[in-house]
């Protein structure tokens, strides 16, 4: 017994040696990440805008709802990076507290997103038959509604606001996720970990939750980036169109509202175009690296 | 194949357009406030009025009655009346309906003309300069948020250059021969058109681009492009029409998107067509005329993704469904 426990010992020495580094697939994936400029570039721009969100207060001498009727719709000088609007408030200000409910609802609804879509997926997955037919079949219906008409007409019943938003994002985002999870599980039932899984007699719970989801995880990271992304862009609309978030508290879409004026789009640039762009920046960031971690976390793709 | 279209037919779609119904009835349920409140609130109505009126509408029934009473009239065209306009639901979306189909099917065909091609050309010269700024291109089409990209060219194009109309679908106050009438639209129309029509050109030409590139390394390209083929008649004949296979679903799938987008393209360009409507309808609280508008839109979406689906049985011969 005890020259089977040296030998052992002596193995794993081996093995130590000869594999210096462990490399797990998060490394790999990081590795591949790395590599790829325009996904860092994404990611650093993601991180000043939430620096930005964040740390509003200490960037910036105004506060977002500081008025200034002697100095209203200024142009950009050195005061006002950004100029002023039409009851003096300060644009960079609101653009960067902009951010922190663009953020949070981009985030939230996408956390409601993966909570539902990967539960109701798996569930659907796992025991198939009459459960998955009739949770698909609810996915079905929801992914033959137009989004955003949809979208316009639940705000509108349930009220315009911020919880309202990102709940009604929620409820009509997960169905696609659900549809990727329920594939996912489907082809990994079939595969020998599970079988074995079964054959040890493990509870469904156990099955779903420590076994299959973590292997669905690589699919789940990437529609969930992707997802943020249209979630930001869904609130930026519902937002421009007077459906969003109210007024005084500034997100980028409501800012974007001033310019459905024609004399605030033809004269009144500093109003409209920063809003726009931060949009733009934050959700071209968020789908480059999207993009990039579909490939980085691909076991197909070897290095 | 037969079996197939007819399942879809006579199962799928009846069964799809059922669920909505029944998901857009309980949202609208859910509508806080009396739908008999303006009745209420207006002079010489007594209660007893007021009573008559609601059970006239059925709203005195419990809500799986109402939803069968509703659905019994949605299946012979009627969609109720609108509170705010005073005329049949259907009606006031039958207005609207050419300026919408115009404006959606006009940004499809301009996406496919583009994107095809750009696709094309992207995927057969992989990783050139070409390349990279055509899908640089598209990843700026699907990253930009249309309206903003509506702001812009409005501010650009219209009122800085002057060269196209502001908005609207027609020059006010002027009368024009059926020929200019018609010259005058088109103008009212590109620059919505091009708004709208930017997300699905830049999915198309990355799904164009992708398919291609998978179907020019399969053996039958080599086999072609080996018994001397012109490279032309390879990429044009043989690859692209494999190629264009998903492409037909994906047109199913990009139908949906095309009218959510031409909602907020209507209302940033003031285009007179159903998604001004429905804002319209929003802004009123008018909830006969916006249930009438979702049902209708998703029926479309649900007939366009049937279609899609034909469209592939039929150009697909390796699938099979049975």
């Amino acid at each position: 017994m005890a020259n089977l426990n040296d030998e052992q010992q002596k193995h794993q020495a081996d093995d130590t040696a000869v594999s210096e580094e462990i490399v797990t697939p998060t490394k790999i994936a990081w590795r591949r990440l790395k590599k790829n400029k325009l996904a860092i570039l994404g990611i650093i721009i993601l991180i000043l805008l939430a620096f930005g969100a964040v740390f509003a207060p200490y960037l910036t001498p105004y506060e977002w709802n500081e008025t200034n009727v002697l100095n209203t719709n200024a142009e950009p000088d050195s005061e006002h990076i950004l100029g002023t609007d039409s009851m003096g408030r300060d644009t960079l200000t609101r653009v960067l507290y902009g951010g922190r409910v663009s953020l949070t609802v981009g985030l939230v609804a996408t956390g409601m997103i993966i909570l539902i879509g990967t539960l109701a997926g798996g569930v659907a997955g796992y025991y198939g038959g009459t459960i998955d037919n009739i949770i698909m079949r609810i996915a079905d219906v929801f992914i033959s509604m137009p989004f955003l008409p949809l979208a316009i007409t639940m705000v509108a019943i349930f009220g315009a606001s911020i919880y309202n938003i990102m709940l009604v994002i929620g409820i009509l985002g997960w169905p696609s996720l659900a549809r990727l999870v329920r594939g996912e599980i489907l082809s990994l039932k079939e595969q020998e970990f599970m079988e074995a899984a079964r054959a040890l007699g493990i509870k469904d719970r156990n099955q779903i939750f420590r076994h299959l989801l973590p292997n669905t995880m690589a699919p789940i990271i990437v529609n969930g980036t992707l997802a943020i992304a249209s979630a930001i862009l869904l609130e930026a609309m519902l937002s421009f169109l007077g459906m969003g978030v109210n007024p005084p508290t500034p997100t980028w879409g409501n800012m974007l509202n001033a310019a459905q004026s024609m004399y605030v789009l033809q004269h009144r640039w500093w109003l409209w175009v920063p809003p726009g762009i931060a949009i733009f920046v934050a959700v071209m960031s968020l789908n480059l690296v999207g993009d990039a971690l579909r490939d980085a976390l691909d076991p197909r793709l070897k290095e | 194949m037969g079996k197939f279209i007819l399942r879809r037919l006579l199962l799928q779609f009846p069964i799809l357009l059922l669920g909505v119904s029944i998901l857009l009835f309980a949202i609208f349920q859910m509508a806080p406030g009396d739908p008999m409140a303006q009745f209420i609130s207006q002079p010489g109505m007594t209660v007893e009025q007021v009573e008559r009126m609601a059970e006239a509408r059925g709203l005195d029934r419990g809500p799986i009655q109402q939803y069968f009473d509703w659905l019994t009239s949605l299946l012979q065209g009627d969609l109720g009346m609108s509170f705010e306009l005073r005329i049949p639901v259907a009606d006031a979306i039958s207005y609207r309906l050419f300026p919408t189909f115009l404006l959606a099917f006009s940004s499809l065909i301009l996406s496919l003309v583009v994107a095809i091609p750009a696709g094309i050309v992207s995927a057969t010269k992989q990783y050139s300069k070409i390349d990279y700024t055509l899908t640089s291109f598209a990843f700026f089409g699907i990253s930009i948020p249309n309206f903003f990209f509506g702001l812009i060219m409005m501010f650009l194009i219209a009122l800085k250059l002057g060269w196209l109309p502001i908005s609207g679908m027609t020059t006010a106050g002027v009368d024009y021969t059926p020929f200019w009438q018609a010259i005058d639209i088109l103008r009212h129309l590109i620059l919505p058109m091009i708004v709208l029509g930017l997300s699905s050109t830049a999915t198309f030409m990355r799904y164009t681009r992708s398919s291609m590139l998978e179907v020019i390394r399969q053996d039958y390209i080599r086999t072609a492009r080996a018994k001397g083929l012109k490279e032309r008649v390879v990429i044009y004949k043989h690859a692209l029409r494999n190629a264009m296979i998903p492409i037909i679903t994906l047109m199913g799938f990009q139908l949906p998107i095309l009218f959510s987008g031409a909602v907020i393209t209507e209302q940033v360009f003031g285009w007179p067509g159903m998604g001004t409507l429905m804002l319209d309808a929003v802004y009123a609280r008018d909830y006969p005329l916006l249930m009438g508008i979702n049902m209708f839109l998703a029926f479309l979406v649900i007939l366009g993704n049937l279609l899609a689906d034909l469209a592939y049985a039929f150009v697909d011969p390796r699938i099979r469904y049975d």
